[in-house]
């Protein structure tokens, strides 16, 4: 299994781990290394995640515990050669958003990261283009942020402002 | 002797831009701007059935440059909006604007980071037709509005074009 190897290659990285209902491995990572851990999933001959399905993040403001991180970035992999699935879900601290840019390892992760950044504000470190994808520019702040004031209203961009 | 015992009915004096108003109100051009839903009502009123052709609005034309009636159906977001803007500008005088369904009159029940709270925020509207999706009658029945619209302008203004 995965997620047994993960934790036998990367014992510190890996908080903890489990399987949904449906038999979904998940696996909970520190961000620290976790270019290294993506890298060995892409790349190792029995892991071979050759798919990023998604990526995403979410916001655990209301349910936030004293030293838990306040943001989650969730991976989506899949591997077509063994048919096989991974989540992993990278906990990402409030105080510090940045982590390493998967692009490197899928190419379909620019656009993902882009959508992550624009939502949460995520800073993804070696992106090769990192702007907003779904909001214009000019947006302020990160929309799906739990602390987003639903009633905020931006400034409506005029024609002659568009790049 | 007044004029029309002269001329006995056959002649009919009115103003010129009276005259004008009625053909334009009879030929409006519509320009329907459709982003959601409320754009199939529009579909709905233009074809055989409701038949928008009753009022003297049936061609619908695809540039603004042609039209006179922009009919703005549907969500507004905020990247939306300057090309509205632009779509506007880009309409040659005299023009008017219906705002139709809830979501271009006031955001709907959008009220989101996304989503413009009524195109009059970034033109100016003629009449709002209220609905999610207003029926193909509320439509027709906002283009009679229009049509009233500029008969009462031509009467009620005091100069609408060069004296000839
Ligand atoms: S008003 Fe209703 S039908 Fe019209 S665009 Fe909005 S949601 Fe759709």
């Amino acid at each position: 299994m995965m997620i047994e190897r993960l934790q036998q290659v990367f014992p510190n990285e890996v908080l903890s781990t489990y399987t949904t209902a449906v038999g979904e491995a998940v696996a909970v990572l520190r961000k620290d290394k976790l270019h290294d851990v993506l890298a060995y999933l892409n790349q190792n001959s029995d892991c071979l995640c050759e798919a990023l399905l998604d990526l995403c993040g979410v916001d655990y403001l209301s349910q936030l515990k004293p030293g838990e991180a306040r943001f989650e970035v969730v991976y989506q992999l899949y591997s077509y050669q063994h048919n096989h699935r991974l989540r992993l879900r990278v906990k990402i601290p409030a105080e510090d958003m940045t982590l390493p840019s998967a692009t490197d390892l899928w190419v379909g992760a620019n656009w993902f990261e882009r959508e992550a950044f624009d939502m949460f504000g995520f800073q993804f470190a070696g992106h090769p283009h990192l702007k907003r994808i779904l909001m214009f520019e000019g947006f302020e702040g990160h929309p799906l942020r739990k602390d987003y004031p639903i009633e905020k209203r931006q400034k409506i961009p005029f024609p002659q402002e568009i790049p | 002797m007044a004029l029309k015992d002269i001329f006995a009915g056959a002649v009919v004096t009115t103003k010129l831009k009276e005259v004008v108003a009625w053909g334009r109100k009879n030929s409006l051009w519509p320009m329907p701007y459709a982003t959601a839903c409320c754009g199939i009502e529009f579909m709905g009123t233009v074809s055989s059935y409701f038949d928008i052709s009753r009022f003297g609005a049936e061609l619908v034309r695809f540039s603004p440059r042609q039209c006179d009636l922009l009919i703005v159906l549907g969500t507004i977001n905020y990247k939306q909006a300057p090309i509205l803007k632009k779509f506007y500008d880009q309409m040659c005088e005299p023009k008017w604007v219906i705002s139709a369904g809830a979501c271009a009159s006031s955001g709907g029940f959008y009220n989101n980071y996304s989503v413009v709270q009524g195109i009059d925020e970034i033109i100016p509207v003629d009449v709002y037709v209220p609905g999610c999706p207003p029926a193909p009658e509320a439509i027709l029945h906002a283009v009679l509005k229009i049509q009233e619209k500029i008969d009462s302008e031509a009467r009620n203004t005091v100069e609408l074009l060069p004296a000839v």
